[in-house]
């Protein structure tokens, strides 16, 4: 029982932090975007990127499936081109926890660009820097403690999310079944003693989690 | 004059709310998900034998009932998918005693989805390359998933088919992984595949170590016991066998 608990623990890990790096990437892409780009629908598109944080988790698991269900138009599409499932399967997990997740970054990220005083960065283009560089050397840096709060959000809520990934990876343990799952089922079975350990488990990660991200807000609020 | 207004509305609204809560008395009936069309039915059969009473049905995984049972739910009548859970309920006396009795039965059955499906034809078939999942209930907390779980191990394919398993968390979820088409088989009750006979195919009848039979009971210290023990005599008149027999189920 003892193995199946670490292995319960590494693979919920793992999931929250692919979920965590991919959220990062796209984050901070759609972030960049929205607070330093003016479009037609910008507001639109801010509002529907942060849906998935009002939508409850199952409405979300359920769009998921039929999406990516092996019957749904993108995952018919990817078994007949690759042979690929996702349900059922770890990488689906990530998907839910990263399209759940998705909100809590795009906020941070585009609050901490917002904060970006967009003097130094015309000064960085006026000395002659390009746009990749003037984002990466100037305009990232500076946002990084905000991005990397919201990067320890993301990865605190991946580490619980529950409703998604249950609808889309299942349960099967080892491959697909985190630590929220398998408090679920010890409590379905009357299992107490493992549904405690896999709750203390959970509390003290999330508790570490928030303690770090305490530390990097002030840092920069500070700026 | 907006106050006066707002003190009646809100007036009302309290007194609609009451009414709801109170008036009527509820039997609160906690019953394995495999039942949930049959017992769907019965409950207005009930409801015009007993005026005044609300049946209100509460449906899951036996296993999971349980644990809310033993946990103080206000289950007035406890009617599970097999003769392990019950046990466990009587263990715990959590039930009243002499109040058991079975009242029905059904079979165990292999599906595939209806469309791309392998065209499986019997147990062994699992034993295939292609079948890379198989839907079934978790054993700990579904007892269609003791049954399934039962019959592979005295066909020798448990060992086979355990790390194909998908576990779902009651057999409704077993049967629903089948229909949409994510496992290439599952196993569930006759009586759920009968109700998805446009989305799974039944593959074989699954020849199980104890006859699959329901048992029902009432709840030790409920609320409503008078109405639960009404209850249980209710689904063993012909009327109840009557429709449960039309949604497949067997004699007890």
């Amino acid at each position: 029982m003892d193995s199946a608990i670490w292995v319960t623990l590494a693979l919920t890990l793992k999931v929250a932090g692919c979920a965590t790096a991919l959220n990062l990437v796209l984050g901070v892409a759609a972030a960049w975007l929205l607070a330093r780009r003016r479009f037609p629908g910008r507001d639109l598109v801010d509002a529907v990127l942060t849906l998935p944080l009002v939508l409850p988790p199952t409405v979300l698991g359920y769009y998921l499936l039929v999406v990516i269900g092996r019957r749904g138009w993108l995952g018919a599409w990817l078994h007949q081109a690759f042979g690929i499932q996702l349900i059922f399967t770890w990488q689906g997990a990530v998907i839910a926890a990263t399209l759940v997740a998705f909100p809590l970054l795009l906020k941070s990220a585009r609050t901490a660009f917002e904060a970006v005083d967009p003097q130094l960065e015309n000064a960085a283009r006026v000395l002659g820097l390009g746009e990749w560089a003037v984002f990466f050397r100037i305009t990232l840096p500076m946002a990084t403690p905000g991005i990397l709060a919201g990067a320890l959000l993301v990865f605190a809520r991946s580490l619980g999310e529950f409703g998604a990934t249950l609808m889309v990876a299942g349960s099967l343990p080892g491959r697909t079944q985190t630590l929220s799952v398998a408090v679920y089922e010890a409590v379905q079975a009357g299992q107490d003693d493992t549904a405690n350990l896999l709750v203390a488990i959970t509390s003290l990660t999330c508790v570490a989690v928030l303690l770090a991200v305490g530390r990097l807000a002030p840092a920069a609020r500070a700026r | 004059m907006n106050l006066p207004l707002t003190r009646r509305g809100l007036g009302a609204a309290l007194l609609a709310v009451t009414s709801l809560s109170a008036g009527a008395a509820d039997l609160t009936v906690s019953a394995a998900a495999s039942l949930g069309n049959a017992f769907k039915a019965l409950g207005p059969i009930f409801e015009a034998r007993h005026p005044g009473t609300t049946v209100v049905f509460n449906f899951g995984a036996s296993d999971a009932l349980l644990t809310q049972i033993a946990r103080g739910a206000p289950a007035d009548v406890f009617a599970s998918a097999d003769q392990d859970a019950m046990d466990r309920a009587e263990a715990r006396k959590l039930m009243v005693p002499g109040s058991r009795r079975n009242f029905a039965s059904s079979r165990l059955v292999m599906i595939e989805p209806a469309e791309g499906a392998l065209g499986l034809k019997a147990l062994a078939d699992l034993r295939r390359p292609e079948v890379r999942r198989i839907a079934i209930g978790h054993p700990a907390s579904v007892p269609a998933g003791r049954y399934a779980r039962g019959a592979l191990e005295a066909a020798q394919l448990w060992t086979l088919a355990e790390p194909k398993a998908v576990m779902a968390q009651s057999v409704r979820q077993a049967l629903d992984y089948v229909a949409r088409g994510e496992v290439e088989a599952g196993f569930v009750y006759a009586t759920d595949a009968a109700g998805l006979q446009d989305k799974v195919r039944v593959v074989a009848q699954v020849p199980t170590a104890t006859p699959v039979t329901y048992p029902i009971a009432a709840v030790a210290g409920a609320p409503n016991g008078a109405a639960a023990l009404g209850f249980l005599d209710f689904v063993a008149s012909p009327a109840a066998q009557a429709v449960l027999a039309r949604h497949g189920f067997g004699k007890p």
